[in-house]
């Protein structure tokens, strides 16, 4: 099949999603400066300061992956394993 | 008997058992009358549940115990309502299921679970948890598959052990005079023993494995109705009778980050499901152990929120499953082209269950993250954050994203068929519904609901976190990249580890046998003229037993009772 641009879904030619990039760092943007006009008033603390649940969120995933990573080192098999 | 019921009137109609009994209708049933009876049987269901008179109806003795086959509250209403909404959506996705049996055993495995959380005493919860255990097996055989017999026959033994934890546990809880009533148990070794079996079914660790082992062997339908039910009436037994026990918090944030850590390893679509199954009900045990009304009110309504949006996730995957035939990750890829509208239902469901805004799961999930706020618990809250995040990224993105765009896998299925797409618009709506609305569940859960969901701080910061967790996601797509691999779990104790202890103990007795049964030979004839000698005429153990000496070895047993009791 004969791949001319317009063949392709809008959603995955490489100028949307350029713009799909630009939008959602845009919006992610958005969400924190929002901390200026708003009072999260924590329960702890740390959870009331600027842009808390921003990196919060962010540091959670970096570290969720690395940590299944790491235990997928010593934990993976072939998907055939028990089949063997 | 008070006739003071929502709907106005009483009708102490077993509403599980209208479901038990249409499962083996439907063995015979046929063409529209099958069609019929799978729709309209889970209605009358909800309208059953809904009739059923305020506390306990239909009571009788049985062998010196009173037992409360029905008995209704808000707590049983909320479980009884969503469990047959649930059976109407499963039914329907599951109409054009070929195995007729499969949705037979499916339709008794929800009429336990339903009897379950309307059984007012011990004995009867364990006589529908056991039904459960052998129709949930049976939708697992019933996948009619090489893999799936085993897993059911692994997934069977595992349930049947969880049944004999409970019933030693429900045993030795009346031989110490506890009272048979189903509610909150008292301190004593029998609790633990009934926790035990409970916890097994609700997935939580050590033999959580069997969850991922089993579901995902099932049919494209039949993981839809397993998700639903065992874990969750485990979840309902727990509100019921373990409110505040503290060892869940800790057994619960296990299961989330365990949930978590191997789905993100997974390949399989739906045992990235499954596993995200564990996670999901870790938030809820750990809601349990918290206690305070708004946990358990947070458990309750995550439990409600959590059958229906995973219900459409596993059709979403399903409908995939049964328009390609491929479960893999690594095998799929890009069908939003051809599949908008299991794409679009998939990613509501993926959107529910990371608790966006004006989806169900955010009105939900945030009751259990304020009661451990709301009780200073800080480790607990900053751990349910950061899983928060997690789910984003396990299912919320992982999903949709290798399934449905990633790259292109060449493959071009189209939806599914009618009434698979209107199964998965039904529930969809329900995730939306619940989510703008949330008054609706607020009014069905246990305790009075004293919570906002929708205030500008708590909007804004769940936009940062999931949005922040996406932007992680793809920045760490390559870290992510899919394997064909599987993560060994528990299961590789009673799958690898046992039978190969097996065969090697078996192969050194085949040496030994030989050496062995000379001496057994010879050994024999003495150990039989020894036998004549006490069971033979005149011998010990021959005469009728005194009762002093029946007296003297139930006191030892009881002795050896008092001093396990110490420990």
């Amino acid at each position: 099949m004969a791949k001319r641009p317009d063949d392709t879904p809008w959603l995955v030619r490489p100028s949307s999603i350029r713009i799909l990039w630009v939008v959602f760092i845009a919006i992610l943007a958005g969400t924190v400066l929002a901390d200026f006009f708003i009072d999260h008033h924590g329960e702890f603390g740390v959870d009331g300061t600027f842009g808390f649940y921003a990196w919060f969120g962010f540091v959670s995933c970096v570290v969720l992956v690395f940590g299944s990573r790491l235990l997928g080192v010593l934990l993976k098999r072939r998907d055939d394993y028990y089949d063997a | 008997m008070t006739p003071e019921t929502p709907a106005g009137f009483v009708f102490a109609i077993p509403p599980g058992l209208v479901l038990i009994a249409t499962g083996f209708v439907l063995l015979a049933a046929q063409g529209t009358v099958r069609n019929a009876l799978i729709l309209l049987a889970p209605l009358v269901a909800l309208a059953l549940v809904w009739m059923l008179p305020e506390g306990g109806a239909l009571t009788f003795q049985w062998l010196g115990y009173k037992l409360t086959p029905l008995r209704a509250d808000a707590l049983s209403r909320l479980f009884g309502t969503v469990f047959s909404i649930m059976t109407f959506a499963g039914g329907l996705f599951a109409l054009r299921q070929e195995r007729t049996t499969e949705l037979a055993a499916a339709f008794v495995y929800a009429g336990g679970a339903l009897s379950v959380v309307f059984a007012g005493d011990l004995i009867t919860a364990f006589v529908f948890w056991e039904v459960m255990a052998i129709a949930s097996t049976l939708v697992i055989w019933f996948a009619g598959t090489d893999g799936a017999r085993k897993a059911g026959q692994r997934y069977v033994v595992i349930h049947l052990f969880g049944g004999v934890l409970l019933m030693a546990g429900i045993a030795a809880h009346l031989a110490l005079g506890g009272d048979v009533s189903f509610g909150s148990l008292v301190e004593s070794p029998a609790k633990w023993l009934i926790l035990a079996g409970v916890l097994l079914n609700a997935g939580a660790p050590p033999l959580s494995a069997w969850l991922p082992d089993a579901y995902p062997e099932a049919s494209w339908s039949g993981m839809v109705f397993l998700s639903a039910y065992t874990t969750k009436t485990a979840v309902y037994v727990l509100i019921r009778g373990f409110p505040g026990e503290p060892a869940l918090i800790w057994l619960g944030l296990f299961m989330v980050f365990y949930g978590i850590v191997y789905a993100i390893l997974e390949n399989d679509m739906r045992r990235i499901l499954a596993y995200s199954i564990i996670n999901q009900v870790g938030f809820m045990v750990t809601a349990v152990g918290i206690g305070t009304p708004m946990a358990l009110n947070g458990a309750a309504a995550h439990a409600f929120v959590h059958i229906i949006y995973k219900a459409l996730l596993l059709m979403s995957a399903g409908s995939v499953l049964y328009m390609t035939g491929k479960r893999k990750c690594t095998d799929l890829g890009g069908l939003f082209r051809t599949m908008p509208l299991t794409t679009i239902t998939g990613i509501i469901g993926a959107l529910a269950i990371s608790a966006f805004p004006l989806t169900s799961g955010f009105v939900a999930k945030s009751m259990i993250s304020e009661g451990a706020g709301q009780e200073h618990m800080a480790l607990v809250w900053f751990l349910l954050t950061a899983a928060s995040a997690g789910v984003f990224l396990h299912a919320g993105i992982k999903f949709p994203w290798f399934v449905f765009f990633n790259r292109d896998s060449g493959l071009r299925p189209p939806d599914p068929p009618m009434s698979m797409r209107a199964a998965l618009v039904l529930l969809s709506l329900l995730c939306v519904g619940i989510g703008v609305a949330p008054g609706l569940l607020y009014g069905l859960l246990p305790y009075a609901v004293d919570y906002a969901p929708y205030t500008p701080a708590h909007v804004v910061s769940q936009l940062q976190l999931l949005l922040f967790s996406g932007l992680a996601f793809f920045l760490l797509l390559g870290w992510l990249r899919r394997t064909e691999t599987i993560t060994l779990d528990a299961d590789w104790f009673w799958r690898r580890l046992g039978p190969a202890a097996a065969a090697s103990a078996f192969g050194g007795i085949a040496s030994a046998a030989a050496a062995l049964s000379d001496a057994v030979r010879r050994t024999v004839m003495g150990i039989v003229s020894a036998v004549y000698r006490h069971h033979g005429p005149g011998g010990i153990l021959a005469r009728a037993w005194p009762t002093g000496s029946m007296a003297f070895w139930a006191t030892v047993m009881l002795a050896a009772y008092l001093f396990l009791y110490y420990f």
